[in-house]
């Protein structure tokens, strides 16, 4: 058997499947930002006539991943797994939605990295010759997220300039390991890195080593230049954590000249109030799906790297004191 | 903690190193203008309070301290009317401590909890959760008003 890793933490893929379909659901907020044309469905209000957000969510999730199974016009029986992940306690928003669908699941927890990972498994699970169709995805609810880590919602706080905003959103893609579209080429795993920081409400600071270090290895890995993408990705670290990623590259010695930027800063107008940006696992879900995959289809871009971000904290960690860990997951997409 | 025992290649830059740079770009809270909005919030709360004080004693003939109890009974009200009308959580995004500080917050901090876990059931969510915000405030601001009590005994 051919060994398909590369350097230290990176795989390629020798048939490199292919990202057939993406479909994308997104909450009110997301759909007056400035990607509101690259989004499938937006949803006029947070519940979606549900009676609880956290039904809403599994009800976005299962709604993207019906419709990415419908866009590529496939049998739903076709698919042979199912991978996704969210940030609710036992990942709650994935079971649910997998249990709509009934098909084979596999339940992910990357924190906000979830969509990175999920394709850098798919990826794997395809050109191992396990699957020939695997969905890919992750969700985020806004309200869901902040009872869970923070506030009851209508809690009045003052949020820290660099905080960020939860996206509410949910994004699937089917891979498969034939058809049209842009091709999976290679995958980063990334490792868990912690760099002391404490404060929950900068996630950006806490994440950014962890991208940077993913990046790293990832060039160094599969020996690409700097300069090899159209365009370079992270999930969703926002104003801040964008800032200090690049100074840790500059740093570092990798010069990534190219467009580089970030879900989170894409996805959120500096006049809707965020602050530093959006997060969440939808975050990264919903801009790729939406509009990385358009533009890609397009022409406009033709390389892209993206790189989940998690923060792998939990509410009990923080209030004992512990610091923030982070991974960060990369993948690379072409269109040839 | 921190790993320090990487395979390379490794990020250049030390915990130690990142913290500063960290320090040097965190955006910082603007003071003045988060001072002057708290305070132009919280006089205002404070100035509807008294006129309703006021208001109490001129015009239904309560006691002074009837219409300080009637006016504080009045401005929780107010509080957790705003609260459920989803306005109170963006009085305090513009006016900070300014909102939060008032018997007004206060009301925000028992409602927002009780509207919330309303989904989980009233006896382990609205009776579980309800003072999740106001407990330690409860706990800590009596315990020290015991304290104080046995002080001012002690001195007098």
């Amino acid at each position: 058997m051919k060994n398909k890793k590369a350097g230290n933490q990176s795989v390629f893929f020798q048939n490199p499947p292919v990202v057939i379909s993406g479909y994308s659901v997104v909450g009110p907020k997301e759909g007056q930002g400035p990607l509101r044309d690259s989004f499938d469905v937006i949803l006029k209000d947070t519940y979606d006539g549900e009676k609880s957000w956290e039904k809403t969510e599994a009800k976005m999730l299962e709604r993207s991943m019906r419709g990415a199974i419908d866009k590529a016009q496939v049998p739903l029986e076709s698919v042979d797994y199912i991978l996704a992940g969210d940030l609710l306690n036992q990942i709650i928003s994935s079971n649910f939605a997998a249990r709509q669908l009934g098909l084979p699941f596999i339940g992910l927890y990357g924190a906000c990295s979830t969509m990175a990972l999920s394709l850098a498994l798919g990826g794997m699970l395809i050109d191992g010759g396990y699957a020939s169709k695997v969905l890919c995805s992750a969700s985020s609810h806004h309200d869901t997220a902040e009872r869970q880590y923070r506030l009851p919602t209508e809690q009045g706080n003052q949020r820290p300039m660099y905080a960020q905003w939860t996206v509410t959103g949910a994004g699937s893609i089917l891979l498969a390991d034939a058809g049209n579209g842009p091709k999976l080429t290679s995958a980063t795993i990334g490792r868990v890195i912690d760099y002391g920081e404490t404060d929950t409400n900068n996630m950006g600071a806490a994440m950014a080593p962890a991208v940077a270090d993913t990046i790293l290895n990832h060039f160094q890995d599969l020996n690409r230049p700097p300069d090899y993408y159209d365009l370079v990705l992270t999930g969703d670290l926002g104003v801040l954590g964008l800032q200090l990623v690049t100074e840790l590259l500059k740093r570092s010695n990798l010069n990534i000249r190219n467009t580089f930027t970030d879900c989170g800063v894409m996805i959120f107008d500096t006049e809707q109030d965020t602050h530093a940006g959006g997060s969440g696992c939808g975050c990264s879900a919903v801009v790729l799906t939406g509009n990385i995959l358009s533009r890609m289809q397009s022409g406009e871009i033709k390389k892209v790297l993206l790189i989940g971000s998690g923060s792998l904290h939990s509410p009990a960690s923080a209030l004992q004191g512990e610091s923030m860990p982070a991974i960060g997951h990369a993948i690379s997409l072409e269109m040839q | 903690m921190p790993n320090s025992d990487l395979r390379p290649p490794t990020l250049k830059v030390t915990p130690e190193e990142y913290k500063e740079i960290t320090k040097k770009l965190t955006p910082k809270p603007k003071v003045v203008k988060n001072t002057i909005l708290a305070f132009l919030v919280g006089g205002l709360i404070c100035s509807i309070g008294q006129i309703i004080i006021n208001s109490y004693m001129l015009y239904l003939g309560l006691t002074k301290l009837s219409a300080q109890i009637a006016g504080t009974a009045t401005l929780i009200f107010l509080g957790a009317l705003l609260t459920g009308l989803g306005v109170y959580d963006e009085i305090v995004r513009v006016g900070g401590a300014g909102g939060i500080i008032p018997v007004t917050g206060f009301a925000n901090s028992m409602v927002s909890p009780a509207l919330e876990y309303k989904k989980e059931g009233y006896v382990f969510g609205v009776g579980g959760k309800l003072f999740t915000i106001a407990g330690p405030i409860l706990v800590y601001g009596i315990a020290s008003s015991i304290i104080v009590g046995i002080i001012y005994l002690l001195l007098r």
